[in-house]
């Protein structure tokens, strides 16, 4: 059996090559989006607070769980629809 | 749900995640991009959902951030957009910082019981990296929003303290690592906090492009750090995706400053008192100066007018204006376009989105690398709010601190307009040869002034 920390740094590592094509991909012109929208995805951290947060029984750590569900989701909610509005902005010209 | 089947569902979530990057290869797939972003996001939150018991609360909780980031992403003024992504890197920092404690109080909670020594590694690489990105953009935070002054704090010995508390952080990290207590744990936990301040104070206003992106990369790598603790995939892939897009940024940031990454990290740009070269006395050259009349009369019978804004045409908030005057002239016949250095903004592409927002199509804007080959057969540069990317000194004097930045080519346009409130000095403290070419003319005045007088003048 594999450690899961091999797995992880397998995962890791992947991701990090993927991450590194695609991003170089991004046009300049949509930077401010590409932060915006990488805010949003780096609100994945809400994944592990929902965790924290889940155990029936509420204690510190449960609570610790629940003011990161919500700082994180902050971040999901701001970041996507701020993304959303700039995108829209982005026009051809056609009038 | 199963773990097998969750684990599954994060696969499909990372998946949409990485399409949501992709999309931004251009403005046209980018919305579709964004969509299956939020998808992605909604699909890992809901699996997830169904293996926590306190659904109720952690659904209120998801309710009320969410809800505050809805009413700030509506309100928010594009020209703070920095500020905003500042203030978001510092909560995902925060987020991490109590996930990570949380892990550390009830392994038991993540299956990860009884903690191993790697785990403990990771709960302390997590912690740390999310700490200082914590309290690093909550100080850039404060700098962008004018709330703490942008000029740099140095002092002595900065750089050495910085490196002991490091080690100090460290030393507390092993001994977390092997007394499993939470001493150590929280000690490391407000030195990573104190190191986060320390870093970002002495870096000056001028280099906040690049701390915005390093911020941005950091709070990826503290999701990451995370995951490597909780074995959970979906923060590992996320977290790396968002890791490596502001590693990215910064360093086309770095590069477009002509500036290492170290040399912008270990501060004290951006406000020194001296100038570098010559120093002292600025001795007084003649330059060329015109109404905003003149200037619309060589626009208007121009064949093509390339127009290079800055940071100073959003902060005379003249972006409208602009728009209104190229469309004069484009209905005149005047091939328009504009010129973008890649820091011309606050941040990585801002001012693509100030022009967008002041509806500017965006096949009329060119980054500096596309379009600098067409100056030399360009009537008329409009250069307004800019200063140091139009320098020519940054390729002509290699004693200017500027040297061997990349800038826009405007001094290669048959005539240089330049719009400017007076002769003061840019962000690098340097006097500007642009100004004084025989082909330049100065039109002095606040930038939206101008360009309404512009309008006038074209519309006769």
């Amino acid at each position: 059996m594999v450690d899961p920390v091999i797995i992880n740094l397998t995962v890791f590592v992947l991701a990090v090559v993927v991450g590194y094509h695609v991003v170089w991909n991004v046009t300049p012109a949509l930077h401010t989006p590409l932060m915006a929208v990488t805010n949003a995805i780096s609100g994945i951290i809400i994944v592990g607070a929902m965790l924290a947060a889940g155990p029936e029984q509420i204690d510190a750590g449960t609570v610790m769980g629940l003011g990161a569900v919500m700082l994180a989701a902050v971040n999901v909610f701001g970041g996507f629809l701020v993304t959303q509005r700039m995108l829209a902005m982005f026009k051809k010209k056609n009038k | 749900m199963s773990a097998n089947s969750v684990a599954l569902a994060y696969l499909i979530a990372a998946v949409l995640f990485i399409l949501a990057l992709k999309g931004l290869s251009s403005p046209v797939s980018s919305r579709r991009g964004n969509m299956f972003g939020m998808i992605g996001m909604a699909i890992a939150v809901l699996t997830t959902l169904t293996i926590t018991q306190n659904v109720l609360y952690i659904a209120l909780a998801i309710i009320v951030g969410g809800a505050i980031g809805a009413v700030v992403a509506r309100r928010i003024e594009m020209t703070a957009m920095p500020e905003l992504v500042a203030a978001m890197h510092s909560l995902v920092g925060l987020a991490a910082v109590l996930v990570a404690m949380s892990a550390f109080y009830n392994p038991v909670a993540y299956g990860i019981a009884p903690l191993h020594t790697s785990n403990l590694l990771e709960l302390f690489i997590g912690t740390f990296v999310g700490a200082i990105t914590f309290s690093g953009s909550i100080i850039a935070f404060g700098k962008l929003s004018g709330k703490l002054g942008s000029k740099p704090l140095v002092f002595a010995g900065q750089h050495w303290l910085n490196l002991l508390l490091g080690l100090v952080m460290i030393a507390f990290g092993i001994v977390f690592m092997f007394t499993q207590s939470w001493t150590p744990f929280l000690i490391m936990i407000a030195l990573a906090l104190l190191l986060g301040v320390l870093l970002i104070m002495p870096i000056g206003g001028a280099d906040m492009p690049v701390v915005v992106s390093m911020l941005n990369s950091y709070s990826g790598w503290a999701a990451a750090g995370i995951g490597f603790t909780l074995n959970n995939n979906m923060l590992i892939i996320a977290g790396s995706l968002v890791g490596s897009s502001g590693a990215i940024l910064s360093y086309i940031m770095c590069k477009a400053m002509n500036r290492s990454f170290f040399n912008v990290i270990l501060g004290g740009f951006g406000g020194e008192g001296d100038s570098g070269s010559g120093g002292g006395a600025v001795e007084q050259r003649p330059v060329r100066s015109g109404s905003a009349d003149d200037a619309a009369f060589l626009m208007g019978n121009a064949d093509s007018v390339i127009i290079v804004p800055g940071y100073g045409l959003a902060v005379a908030r003249a972006q409208h204006a602009i728009n209104e005057m190229a469309e004069l002239l484009i209905a005149k016949g005047v091939k328009v376009r504009y010129a973008i250095h890649p820091v011309a903004g606050r941040m990585p592409g801002h001012m693509n989105v100030l022009l967008a927002e002041a509806e500017v199509p965006y096949d009329q804007v060119f980054e500096m690398d596309e379009i600098n080959n067409e100056f030399s057969d360009t009537d008329v540069v409009l250069v307004i709010g800019a200063n140091d990317v139009v320098n020519p000194a940054a390729k002509t004097d290699p004693h200017s601190p500027i040297y061997g930045m990349p800038i826009i080519e405007a001094h290669k346009a048959r005539t240089v307009l330049v719009v400017k409130r007076s002769m003061a000095v840019g962000y690098a403290g340097l006097d500007n040869d642009l100004f004084y070419l025989d082909k330049t003319m100065m039109v002095f005045g606040d930038a939206k002034k101008v360009v309404e007088d512009m309008i006038k003048a074209l519309q006769y």
